[in-house]
């Protein structure tokens, strides 16, 4: 599975640090990316890992540091080269921040109304084929996002995420909130759609489930940077109060021990 | 890497016919698909059995799209054709993206008819006569809950009623003196201007004391309360409606109504009287005011005429009519506020619609109390 992935990093973060007021969330904070993997990151509630997803994504000015995305800097750019940037990534938020004032349809075309200049029909076309890969019905095309379940909401938001075929998606918490059999199919989803579109896959998670079933590898946020990076195995072997309670628990065991996802 | 734009200028997918071939050749991404015509392109290709894409550099969702669309326009009946030289990646796209394809026939949407125009005025005229009742039943249940709080005064809350005395009363103050002297100040130079031609300059104390006592010092105010407090409350009662707070507070045996309603309509009912005699007050200031220095009536014949000439009945008229637009202003603010929904939307458009409705009806509750005073003849 690792197969095919350049050393090349796609994201190159360094000496990251962000402060709210006298608060340091991350302190000096180094992280790479390679393409075509999934990366989950993990790490106590409080840890800064959803700042780190909108640091990385230019919604977030770190105090110091430097964040690069294609070998690009996010934050010394000109709008121009950012719009370009924005267009080659896709973001999915924790319960799928779709436009409440748009249609499922209306809100996975707004980035393409947004970025690109289609036909109409091509628009329309493209959108109800991400709709439906995401596996909503046809139906959920005209609704609002107050009609959808939580389920559904996200698979939209994960839609919307994707409906420029991005090279990188960054995921907020995908399957929080989810049952276990929506969980896993949400998992399985990401596993082939980032097989079949060749994404990269930053997720934020909580989810052990899905760490095991679909991430390549895995980076701990823990003592305001992050504390190891590497796969499943190598997070078994760090000596760390807070990983090993992560990685040697109840419930890390129960999903050690289920089958991995298939492509 | 390069940046998308520049890659797919340099190297747009190339399609041409070998035969019984449609070879296909490098970049078939989303702005490659859009700009090619794509009925030319069948056309050029009837006939071909096998679309070979192994001159792809590039493919995205919508070329894989493309290459679909094509394969199912262009077999004939009963016959396949079949795209080769895909890689491993390329047909997994194109698996995705086929098992995805929405049906072929999208639905028009029908032109509305004549039925449909009456069926949305029928739905309009229904939906305002189920907000009359909804809207008369949230009055009843407001009025019911302060009669319960009169028998039960410990679930009464005093901290938010003071709370909500000094948001909706205090606060204003400075906002409704400064107006209502600016109403006093217009009142008496535009009356001064008519009232000089017959040399009844003095009469403008009466044209003053009657209209800011009797209509413009509470109407005004309650007009200026409503923007300011009515569309406050539908949006603090809205945002909390959708953040789930009213649903958490049923669930631990609050009653929204006796907590957030009750309190914000009682600081209304006490606070706008008192908004209105400030206002009365503010409005004779600066009627006089510029009757001084317009017409030389002095600050003690304005005040002689005004006690000796202005019935006392044009205060009571104004006054009594202040706890009656207080509670339009509370009940349809915070009627509003329940009625918003899950989404943002609903809050703003509430939002705007508690603010007209409200002055709307302290206005039509206005023209009523004309007619009845007008009857009993005060």
């Amino acid at each position: 599975m690792m197969a095919g992935v350049v050393d090349d990093p796609i994201i190159r973060v360094r000496g990251l640090v962000t402060r709210f007021g006298t608060h340091t969330v991350h302190d000096g904070l180094d992280l790479d990316v390679r393409q075509g993997e999934i990366i989950g990151v993990v790490g106590g509630s409080g840890t800064g890992k959803s700042v780190l997803l909108r640091a990385i994504v230019g919604l977030l000015k770190p105090d110091a540091g430097q964040i690069e995305v294609f070998n690009q800097s996010v934050r010394d750019t000109s709008d121009a080269e950012y719009r370009d940037l924005r267009r080659r990534w896709g973001v999915m938020f924790q319960d799928g921040a779709l436009f409440s004032s748009l249609t499922v349809r209306q809100n996975v075309e707004a980035p393409m109304r947004e970025q690109l200049n289609l036909e109409q029909t091509l628009r329309e076309t493209l959108a109800a084929i991400k709709v439906r890969m995401v596996g909503l019905p046809e139906n959920a095309l005209g609704k609002y996002p107050s009609e959808l379940s939580g389920g559904m909401r996200k698979r939209a938001g994960f839609a919307r995420a994707i409906a420029l075929d991005p090279e990188i998606v960054f995921l907020d918490e995908p399957t929080a909130g989810l049952d276990p059999i929506g969980a896993a199919a949400f998992d399985i989803l990401i596993r082939q759609l980032q097989a079949a579109l060749g994404l990269t896959v930053f997720l934020v998670t909580h989810d052990l489930d899905s760490l095991y079933a679909i991430c390549d590898r895995v980076a701990v946020l823990a003592d305001k940077r992050v504390l190891a990076v590497g796969t499943l195995q190598d997070m078994l072997e760090v000596d760390h109060p807070w990983v090993q309670e992560y990685f040697h628990g109840p419930r890390a065991r129960a999903a050690f021990t289920a089958p991995k996802a298939e492509n | 890497m390069m940046p998308a734009e520049t890659a797919t200028t340099m190297d747009r997918a190339a399609f041409s016919v070998d035969g019984t071939r449609l070879v296909v050749s490098g970049d078939l991404r989303i702005a490659a698909v859009d700009a090619l015509d794509r009925s030319a392109l069948l056309k050029k290709a009837a006939g071909v059995t096998v679309i070979d894409i192994s001159g792809l550099t590039r493919i995205d969702t919508a070329g894989a799209w493309l290459l679909v669309y094509a394969q199912d326009r262009l077999a004939a009946p009963g016959k396949r054709v079949e795209i080769t030289g895909t890689s491993d990646a390329q047909a997994q796209l194109i698996d995705v993206v086929r098992a995805s394809m929405p049906p072929a026939d999208i639905a028009e949407p029908k032109p509305k008819t004549l039925a449909d125009q009456v069926e949305t005025l029928g739905r309009m005229v229904t939906s305002g006569a189920r907000k009359t009742v909804e809207l008369t039943s949230f009055l009843g249940q407001v009025v019911a809950t302060m009669a319960g709080t009169l028998i039960h005064p410990r679930r009464f809350r005093l901290t938010s009623l003071v709370h909500h005395c000094q948001e909706v009363g205090l606060n204003a103050v400075p906002i409704v003196a400064l107006m209502s002297f600016l109403i006093g100040v217009v009142l008496a130079f535009q009356g001064a201007v008519q009232l000089r031609q017959f040399g009844a300059e003095v009469f403008v104390v009466d044209l003053i004391a009657i209209s800011v006592l009797r209509e413009l010092g509470i109407l005004l105010t309650a007009i200026i309360v409503a923007g300011r407090s009515g569309s406050a409350f539908t949006a603090a009662i809205g945002s909390m409606k959708m953040r789930e707070e009213i649903d958490a507070m049923r669930t631990i045996g609050l009653d929204p109504v006796t907590i957030l309603v009750v309190p914000r309509v009682l600081a209304l009912m006490l606070m706008l009287p008192a908004l209105g005699l400030l206002a009365d007050i503010s409005g004779l200031v600066g009627g006089a005011v510029m009757s001084w220095i317009e017409l030389g009536v002095s600050p003690a014949v304005f005040q002689s005429r005004l006690v000796g000439n202005t019935d006392v009945w044009h205060f009571g008229v104004g006054m009594i009519k202040a706890p009656f637009f207080a509670l339009i202003i509370g009940i349809i603010g915070c009627y509003e506020g329940m009625k918003v929904g899950g989404d943002a939307e609903s809050l703003g458009r509430l939002t705007s619609t508690s603010v007209v409705l409200s002055i709307f009806m302290v206005i039509v509750m206005d023209a009523m109390f004309s007619i009845f005073f007008a009857i009993v003849g005060v």
